[in-house]
């Protein structure tokens, strides 16, 4: 549809004065800006001389974490291979050997846990699905290998790497909870009364001989 | 008509039926969550989560609630028959049950087989409340890894709704398993040395609503959300259950029961379950072969396929009456018209018989304690261990006027009867007898259309690489004569083609095979079939012939009302 000539408004540049048209001001603005920073204080880092300093919720390798006991602490739950969005997590789950003290109190664990870290977008689902806090994000960043093959971390190395990063200062284990449901957690508790007790606005409390509703 | 009210819509009812208020609820599309009912076993009303105000609308139009919940499951309806399932005292209730039902139980749903797939997930989303506010420790009993081989129980997980105990006591017979113990210390257990091993044991993992028995076959192989599902058809014998086949990835996980009253019923044996491993054996034939001298090797399609169809052609030319085809009972009925027609289309004379039949005793459940048969049948696993011998004979009754068993024909290719021959087989368990097979590999040409490898196929001049029942579209006819569609759920090793795609293209026919088109033409060629019209199956198969429908559905009803 044309554009009705009566809603167009014409508008014309302002006209510059004097000064404006010599563009001393708007100079004079612009290095004010330069100056006031410099204050010595620099935000460059000298990567790769000096080590980066990067925040603390920056998500590097994964590791997996293991347990008071030393053992994996994944229960092969694979919600993290479920929320992977770059489908780079594989894991074959086995059943834990009944009657053995290592295994004692677990059903499930990681027979194999493989992990493409070049498939992988460093999103955090994984670490986010994880309901025991097995599978984390670590500061590294620099991450190097020959082969795509070397590039894919099995069990071992990933926890390899949680005992590299475990007392780096920067990437604590964030719970200690390690075990299976949090639901005991709660602190307050809203109170529910029976569930038989009849309520006021229930509708055969309302109803004028009790048990009885009329149309 | 009977009406009843279900959260005030009202719902007629049949004159005659005699339902309760979760089913009368589930026809007005209302879910009343239940765990310890189950239509095909006792009601016992111990779980509570199916609580519902009941009441009842009299002549005069008011409705007398009673003051009390009562279990839907075991409360029947009448004419007039109120439900109220979504008061605020119902939902008090649903939510009091669930917290008394998740006090003890251990959460572990991460390692849990059944998460995804289980009812106290389910309804703890939708009923329950989302926090315990049990501070004590729970009350965690030891798991039993053997109540029978196929079994596993994480007693831990147990809800105590009894299903299983009344499946082994009501359906199966054999009563295998019990409660223990009393209170929050109650326990499912067998008795020592007496596991639970019999032929539907396999079941109880399904019936059970929670995690507590799992099947050690699929224990930890897969989580349930990512496998996909297809509706088929057991082709273990000829009752022809329906189940679903689980897979993801082209690897079959599992089978299970589904529905069909028409069918089975409920459930499916054991020998069904977890028999499917063939799919998966290191004897699939992946490539198509053709012998050259004494010596086979395997080819590609495009260079096998040609010559054995000309070769075919030619043999059936030469000398019509010298070529015979054995249809196995466990092809579709699609393949077998393909095959038929494309024979009998090259020639009339062309011989063609039934594939062998393993058969042997019915086995009648639930079993008695005299061993005598029971006084109702609940579940039957057929002797004919093949899924579709009535469809196979219609198809050769209609192109031949005669069904020619295996042993006739056998014995005539010993005689020298023929010169050439077309096997096609999909029986995994095919027991070829040494004779036949001297026999069949001395003949000019022998064409076997298998998809395990078996003295035939190492004895054929050109093997055809088929698929197994679970890569397939199609048609078993069971016992009753109750058409059922199989689908395909999985793709077959390596250049294995479902059998339907490899006869359609032996047919000379262009575009795809698509099994319900083939029924169509089938249902219009073939009057035995003539029911099949309308191409699809639906959930439930077909019955053929109007003639055993009655019995069908009386089955059908019986089961509905022994629930
Ligand atoms: S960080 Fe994201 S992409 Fe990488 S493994 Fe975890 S979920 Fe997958
Ligand atoms: S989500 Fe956690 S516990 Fe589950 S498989 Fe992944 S790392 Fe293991
Ligand atoms: S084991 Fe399962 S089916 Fe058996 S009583 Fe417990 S919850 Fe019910
Ligand atoms: S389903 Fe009714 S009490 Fe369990």
């Amino acid at each position: 549809m044309p554009i009705n000539e009566s809603d167009v408004t014409w508008v014309s540049e302002p006209k510059m004065n004097f000064w404006e048209s010599t563009f001393l001001p708007a100079i004079f603005q612009g290095l004010k800006v330069t100056a006031s920073h410099i204050d010595g204080h620099t935000v460059t880092q000298q990567y790769p001389e000096e080590p980066v300093k990067l925040p603390m919720h920056y998500r590097g390798v994964h590791r997996l974490n293991r347990d008071d006991q030393g053992r994996v602490k994944c229960v092969a739950c694979m919600m993290c291979a479920t929320a992977c969005p770059a489908n780079c997590i594989s894991i074959i789950a086995t059943e834990a050997p009944k009657n053995d003290p290592v295994w004692e109190g677990r059903d499930k664990y990681p027979a194999s846990f493989e992990l493409d870290e070049l498939r992988c977008i460093y999103c955090g689902m994984c670490e986010e699905a994880c309901p025991c806090d097995a599978i984390e994000l670590t500061h590294i960043y620099d991450l190097t290998g020959k082969t795509r093959e070397e590039m894919i971390f099995n069990k071992d190395k990933l926890l390899s790497v949680f005992d590299q990063t475990k007392d780096s200062g920067v990437d604590p284990v964030r719970t200690h909870r390690g075990k299976l449901s949090g639901t005991a957690d709660f602190q307050s508790l809203p109170p529910l009364a029976p569930a038989t007790s009849v309520n006021p606005d229930d509708r055969s409390a309302k109803a004028s001989s009790p048990g009885v509703i009329s149309r | 008509m009977p009406t009843v009210y279900v959260n005030n819509t009202p719902v007629e009812i049949g004159a005659d039926e005699r339902l309760n208020c979760i089913q009368v609820a589930q026809r007005a599309g209302v879910e009343v969550p239940h765990y310890c009912y189950h239509p095909a076993l006792s009601v016992v009303a111990s779980c509570r989560m199916c609580l519902v105000e009941v009441g009842e609308k009299k002549p005069d139009g008011s409705i007398a609630m009673q003051p009390k919940l009562f279990p839907g499951c075991q409360t029947p309806v009448k004419d007039g028959t109120v439900v109220v399932c979504d008061s605020d005292k119902v939902k008090a209730a649903q939510k009091a049950t669930l917290e008394y039902l998740l006090l003890n139980h251990p959460l572990d749903c991460p390692v849990c087989d059944q998460a995804g797939e289980c009812g106290l997930q389910d309804y703890s989303y939708k009923y329950g409340r989302g926090y315990s506010r049990l501070n004590e420790n729970k009350n965690i009993k030891p798991d039993k890894d053997y109540i029978g081989d196929q079994i596993t129980l994480f007693t831990d997980r147990c809800i105590i709704c009894t299903r299983c105990v009344r499946f082994t006591r009501e359906v199966s017979g054999t009563g295998e398993l019990q409660l223990i113990n009393r209170g929050s210390h109650e326990e499912i257990d067998i008795f020592p040395g007496e596991p639970c091993n019999n032929k539907l044991a396999g079941n109880v993992v399904d019936l059970c609503p929670v995690g507590a028995l799992c099947s050690k076959d699929f224990l930890y192989e897969q989580r349930v959300w990512w496998l996909k599902t297809k509706n088929s058809v057991c082709p273990g014998c000829s009752t022809g259950c329906s189940i679903t086949v689980d897979q993801n990835d082209d690897h079959l996980y599992r089978l299970k029961p589904r529905t069909n009253l028409l069918a089975q019923g409920y459930f499916m044996c054991d020998e069904g379950r977890f028999g499917w491993k063939y799919i998966h054996s290191e004897k699939r034939l992946t490539a198509p072969q053709q012998k050259q001298g004494s010596q086979q090797s395997a080819g590609l399609w495009d260079q096998v396929f040609p010559t054995a169809k000309s070769a075919l052609e030619q043999a059936v030319k030469a000398q019509p009456s010298r070529f015979a085809a054995i249809i196995s009972p466990w092809s579709t009925v699609e393949e077998a018209f393909l095959l038929a027609k494309t024979l009998k289309d090259l020639s009339p004379e062309v011989t063609l018989a039934l594939g062998p039949v393993r058969s042997g005793e019915d086995d009648v459940f639930p079993k008695t304690v005299t061993g005598k048969p029971p006084a109702q049948v609940k579940f039957t696993i057929r002797g004919e261990k093949a899924p579709n011998r009535k469809g196979v004979e219609q198809v050769l009754q209609h192109f031949q006027g005669e069904v020619i068993p295996f042993d006739t024909i056998a014995g005539q290719v010993q005689q020298q009867k023929f010169d050439g021959l077309f096997v096609l087989n999909a029986d995994p368990e095919v027991a070829w007898c040494p004779e036949f097979v001297t026999a069949a590999g001395k003949l000019k040409l022998l064409i076997v259309e298998d998809f395990l490898a078996n003295p035939l196929t190492d004895a054929a001049t050109y093997v055809f690489a088929g698929g197994a029942w679970a890569e397939k579209d199609g048609t078993f006819v069971n016992h009753a004569g109750l058409a059922q569609g199989i689908a395909r759920a999985l793709r077959g090793p390596g250049e294995a083609r479902p059998d339907g795609r490899i006869l359609w293209e032996l047919a000379g026919r262009s575009g795809l095979f698509r099994a319900a088109t083939v029924r169509q033409e089938i249902s219009k060629e073939i009057t035995a079939f003539a029911p099949l019209i309308l191409g699809d199956l639906g959930e439930q198969g077909v019955m053929l012939s109007s003639a055993n429908n009655e019995p069908a559905k009386e089955a059908a009803l019986a089961g509905s009302a022994a629930s």
